[in-house]
């Protein structure tokens, strides 16, 4: 399993790159696309949005089945990937390029307080 | 515990992501679903269905019995051969499963019925034999397994790995079949698209799936069969009908003989309540995807999705659906997907077969 050890984890499969600039790129892990398969439509935040943690941000669709990705932390959405409105399968080639929306946290300490790569690969082998 | 066909350590070879599907161990795709899909409508593909049951159907009273079984009429069945698709219902006109017979001779038919179903199907049949004291053996035949091989190209990789089988069913039309030694050779799919399904004694099939796939033929898994069969506008047991739906409600009716006066086994229930329900397709026009049990809302009322997915050959969101019987083709309705009302046109429920949009 492809799990980067400089990026950051949740229980519920997003991973999380702390930006230089403070802000902070979400996207779904290797993991996560290969559960659901061939990806067919994402449906993105809104920019400016705000999101409490563990809140529904984005929803990820398969062939197979509806995923929802939910923000990792609290914070205001800042960017989409809008490249994936025509190609959703940018995400199954690549996960941790292909990101999903970008946002600045509330608090970034939240950020430190996320898994990393060794607590998120346990997770998923519960 | 789960099943497994003959083939399961050849899927693992192939690289299979394997999931549970009625109890059998199946491949699910092996890398992509949707290049699986595409190879299927453009050249052509391999599927396992081993897990679906052959069921042999012979004696002095066969005929008399699947007249009575099966909601079509089997004497449409007049050259040794041909195939015909059916419901088999229950006394109140619920689908008990749907199935394909064959006939092979007089006296003689085979019977395909779904893997999920199949020990329900062979106890149903097995009762109703009982009851009606008919002279029939009816053997369900575990020891065979099936290779679906679809696809434009299909027909000709089959003679090409299969040379024998070639000179007797080089002339087959489709929903026909024929006997080559082992191989029982019928052109009869779940794709919408030419081939051949060849059912064969089990110890041989990993030797048939390895040749073909030596001769380019590409595995396919079940969630490419379940869009593909979506986009043929085909139903899925279980998911479109089921013991508690009428084959009228179902998009069924054709396949429903209540024109003779044959009886057969829920023919009264289906003569006292007719069609409550249109079966159709839908073509979503917003951007989103389309699955099985979102309300759909019409100005005539509410229906139902019963299948839906993304459709690789149209590039949108399509499904099958239960509306209405007010609700014409051409109608825009809207479809409750999560927390938003998408827009949908109904249409006829074939999407695409023969490597072409039908819309």
């Amino acid at each position: 399993m492809n799990v980067p050890a400089n990026l950051k984890y949740t229980k519920s499969h997003e991973w999380v790159r702390a930006e230089a600039d403070g802000t902070i790129t979400v996207g779904i892990t290797e993991h996560a696309q290969d559960l659901l398969g061939d990806l067919v439509f994402i449906d993105l935040p809104e920019v400016g949005g705000k999101l409490a943690a563990a809140q529904e941000a984005a929803v990820v669709e398969s062939v197979k089945a509806a995923a929802d990705v939910y923000a990792p932390v609290a914070g205001t959405v800042t960017a989409v990937n809008a490249a994936l409105a025509d190609a959703p399968e940018l995400v199954n080639q690549d996960a941790y390029a292909a990101w999903l929306f970008k946002m600045t946290p509330a608090d970034l300490g939240d950020v430190d307080a996320l898994l990393d790569a060794a607590a998120y690969t346990a997770s998923v082998g519960e | 515990m789960t099943q497994k066909t003959v083939l399961n350590d050849a899927h693992r070879r192939f690289g299979a992501k394997m999931v549970d599907f009625g109890g059998w161990d199946m491949p699910l795709h092996y890398g992509s679903q949707i290049e699986e899909h595409h190879a299927v409508r453009q050249d052509c593909g391999m599927f396992d269905v081993s897990h679906m049951c052959a069921v042999d159907v012979a004696g002095a009273d066969a005929q008399a019995f699947l007249l009575r079984l099966l909601a079509n009429n089997v004497t449409k069945l007049k050259t040794p051969g041909k195939a015909l698709y059916s419901a088999m219902l229950n006394e109140a006109g619920g689908v008990v499963d749907d199935l394909i017979v064959y006939f092979v001779s007089d006296g003689q038919y085979r019977i395909v019925i779904n893997a999920g179903t199949a020990e329900k199907d062979l106890a149903w049949m097995a009762a109703r034999l009982a009851d009606w004291q008919l002279e029939v053996a009816v053997i369900a035949r575990r020891d065979l397994a099936i290779i679906a091989v679809q696809g434009p190209n299909a027909r000709a990789k089959v003679w090409q790995v299969l040379p024998e089988t070639r000179a007797a069913s080089e002339g087959l039309k489709p929903f026909f079949s024929v006997a080559v030694g082992d191989y029982f050779v019928a052109s009869t799919g779940y794709t919408g698209e030419d081939g051949f399904e060849i059912t064969l004694p089990a110890s041989k099939a990993e030797e048939l799936w390895q040749a073909l796939a030596d001769a380019g033929v590409k595995p396919i898994g079940l969630g490419a069969r379940d869009t593909l069969r979506l986009e043929a506008g085909m139903n899925l047991y279980g998911q479109d009908m089921d013991e508690t739906v009428s084959p009228l409600d179902a998009g069924l009716a054709w396949t429903v003989d209540l024109v003779t006066p044959r009886d057969f086994v829920g023919k009264a229930a289906l003569l006292a309540k007719p069609a409550q329900r249109q079966f159709l397709g839908l073509l979503l026009q917003d951007r989103g995807v389309l699955r099985a049990h979102q309300k759909v809302v019409t100005s005539a009322g509410d229906g139902e999705i019963t299948s839906g997915s993304f459709s690789p050959t149209l590039q949108q969101s399509i499904a099958l659906v239960r509306l209405p019987l007010a609700v014409s083709i051409g109608d825009l309705v809207k479809v409750e997907v999560r927390d938003k009302l998408l827009t949908a046109r109904v249409v006829k429920p074939c999407f695409a077969r023969n490597g072409k949009a039908m819309i």
